[in-house]
C-alpha cells in the first residue's frame, strides 16, 4: 500500500487520521519511494511515455479525433440543468474555443501513453461561470486524476474560499493541479494558491526545458512562446501565452508520475524542482 | 441653463464623451506601441452574452462599432472567461474563426493578441491588436506591455460604463430621473430655494447617521 495521509489502526481494521506519530506506527508510514542522492531527469522520467498517468485538460472541451490529440478517453461537460443544478454529463460538442485542444496537443506531444480526459468547463452562455469551474475541478477531483491542467483562473473572490478548499483537497488526495499564472496586474485563482502548480512562460523552444523560479508566486516557467499547437478543423495554429506554458508543465508531471505513480504532490513538486534547468546550472 | 443642471449635464453627459475619447486614445497607443494594422476594445453586454465593439483604431475604425459577436465562444471569448491573455499569429488557419471574422466585421486577420479588460474582480471586455508586424519575432515582454495596456483600457472602459448607468438613471424613466427634471426646470430664485432645501435635507441626513 502506498504512503497514505491515513494510518491504519492495528486493533480495529479503520483509518484514523494520522494527527500524531506513536513510535510504534513508525514503519507503518514508511515511504515508498526514496528519492536518489542526486535526482537527474533521466531518474525522473527517462523512458516514460505518460503509460498509467491519467490527466484531465480543464478547458473548452477537446476536438474529437485531431490527429494532434490521439484518443481522448472521456470528454464531459458541466451542464446547467433546467433545476438551476449543475452536472457532469458526457459531451459531443468537441472544442467551443480551439485552447483546449492545444492544450491536449501539447500533453499528447510529451507523455504520447497517457490517458487524457477533457472536462469542458466552458461554453455558450459560461461567461459567469465561476461555479461551472469549481463543479468542474471538483467532478476532477473526484475522479482521481493525477494530473488537471488548468490554463485559466478567475478573479471572482466569492469563488476564492471554496476554490482553494478544492486545490488543498486535490493536494492531499494526489491530484496534481498545474494552473496558469497571469502577468496582469490583478489578482487571481488558482494559480496564486501554494498548494498548486502555477505556470509561468519562458522564452526558450526546447519543450522539457523549464525553470524554477525562487521568488514565487508563479513558480516554474515552462516553454510558452511561438508553439505550434493543435486547433480547430484537425490542423495547427502559432500561438503564445502562460496557457501553453502550463501544459507543458502538467506532461512533464504526467511523464514523471507515470514512471513514479507513488510520487506526492510534495515530492513530484521537490522533483521538478531538482530536473529544472537552473539549478542545474542553466539550460 | 442652471448650475444645477449644468453639473448635472458636465457629470454625465460630458464625462460619456470624455471616457469614449479617452478609450479611443488607448486603442490608438495600443495600435502604434505594436505597430499593428487594427487594435479593439470589446465591451461585454452580460444580459446578451455578447462582446460589443466599443473603439476601434486602424482597420474597421468608424464602421464597427456597436457590431456584437458572441462573448462565450472562440478565441475572444475564450480570454474573457478565462482571464489569460492569447497571441496567435496565423489565424487564418483556424477556419472558423475566419468565416466568423469575415461574417461579423469583413476583415480577416492574421494574428492576434488578445487580453482580458479586468477592474477588481470584474471581466469587462477583451483589447485585440490584430496584425502586428510578423518580421519581427515576438517577445514575451511584448505581452507583458500588452497586459499593462490592457490595464489602462480597463480603467477608460468602467469610467465609461458608469458614466453610461449614470445617465440611463437620469433620462427618461430612469431611477434619478426626477432630479434632472429639477435641475432642469430651475432658474434664478427657484434654483437658490431649491438648493436650500437640499441642503436642509443633508443636514436632517447628517444628523440621523
Amino acid at each position: 500500500m502506498v504512503a497514505s495521509a491515513l494510518v491504519t489502526h492495528e486493533s480495529e481494521d479503520e483509518e484514523l487520521p494520522a494527527w500524531s506519530l506513536p513510535a510504534d506506527a513508525v514503519e507503518r508510514i514508511s515511504v515508498p519511494v526514496t528519492l536518489p542522492a542526486e535526482v537527474t531527469q533521466e531518474w525522473a522520467w527517462g523512458g516514460s511515455t505518460g503509460a498509467g498517468a491519467r490527466v484531465c485538460i480543464l478547458d473548452s472541451g477537446i476536438e474529437l479525433n485531431h490527429p494532434l490529440v490521439g484518443h481522448v478517453e472521456r470528454s464531459v461537460a458541466v451542464l446547467r440543468a433546467e433545476d438551476g443544478e449543475l452536472r457532469v454529463e458526457e459531451d459531443g460538442e468537441g472544442d467551443v474555443c480551439g485552447h483546449g485542444t492545444a492544450c491536449a496537443g501539447i500533453v499528447r506531444a510529451l507523455a504520447p501513453d497517457c490517458e487524457l480526459t477533457s472536462v469542458r468547463v466552458l461554453g455558450a452562455g459560461y461567461t459567469g461561470g465561476g461555479e461551472i469551474l469549481l463543479h468542474g475541478l471538483a467532478w476532477a477531483i473526484e475522479q482521481g486524476f493525477q494530473v488537471v491542467n488548468m490554463s485559466l483562473s478567475t478573479t471572482r473572490t466569492k469563488y476564492v474560499e471554496r476554490l482553494h478548499e478544492l486545490a488543498d483537497r486535490a493536494y492531499f488526495r494526489r491530484a496534481v493541479l498545474v494552473a496558469s499564472a497571469h502577468n496582469m496586474p490583478v489578482e487571481s485563482f488558482p494559480w496564486r494558491f501554494a498548494s498548486v502548480i502555477s505556470v509561468g512562460s519562458h522564452e526558450m523552444a526546447e519543450p522539457l526545458t523549464f525553470f524554477y523560479n525562487p521568488s514565487p508566486p508563479v513558480e516554474f516557467f515552462g516553454r510558452g512562446l511561438d508553439l505550434d499547437v493543435a486547433w480547430l478543423g484537425g490542423g495547427t495554429l502559432r500561438c503564445t501565452g502562460n496557457s501553453f506554458a502550463t501544459p507543458h508543465i502538467a506532461a512533464i508531471c504526467a511523464l514523471i508520475l507515470a514512471k513514479h505513480p507513488e510520487l506526492t504532490p510534495f515530492q513530484l513538486k521537490s522533483v521538478l524542482y531538482q530536473t529544472a534547468a537552473n539549478p542545474r546550472g542553466g539550460a | 441653463m442652471s448650475d444645477l443642471e449644468a453639473a448635472v449635464a458636465a457629470g454625465v453627459l460630458g464625462a460619456d464623451e470624455a471616457h469614449r475619447s479617452l478609450l479611443q486614445a488607448t486603442v490608438e497607443v495600443a495600435r502604434a506601441i505594436f505597430g499593428a494594422k487594427a487594435a479593439s476594445v470589446f465591451l461585454l453586454d452580460d444580459a446578451a452574452d455578447e462582446l460589443v465593439f466599443e473603439a476601434v483604431a486602424g482597420e474597421g475604425a468608424g464602421e464597427l462599432i456597436g457590431k456584437r459577436f458572441p462573448a462565450s465562444t472562440g478565441v475572444a471569448g475564450w480570454v474573457l472567461t478565462t482571464r489569460q491573455p492569447l497571441v496567435i499569429d496565423d489565424l487564418t488557419s483556424d477556419t472558423r474563426f475566419s468565416r466568423e471574422a469575415a461574417e461579423s466585421t469583413g476583415y480577416v486577420p492574421k494574428s492576434m493578441m488578445a487580453v482580458p479588460l479586468l477592474v477588481e474582480e470584474r471581466a469587462l471586455g477583451v483589447l485585440s491588436v490584430l496584425d502586428r508586424p510578423t518580421e519581427s519575432r515576438l517577445k514575451l515582454a511584448e505581452v507583458d506591455l500588452l497586459g499593462l495596456f490592457a490595464n489602462q483600457a480597463a480603467i477608460a472602459l468602467d469610467l465609461l460604463q458608469r458614466a453610461r448607468h449614470a445617465r440611463q438613471a437620469l433620462e427618461g424613466e430612469g431611477r434619478l430621473s426626477a432630479l434632472a427634471r429639477v435641475a432642469s426646470r430651475l432658474e434664478g430664485e427657484d434654483e437658490d430655494a431649491a438648493l436650500e432645501f437640499i441642503r436642509a435635507l443633508d443636514r436632517v441626513l447628517a444628523r440621523r447617521s
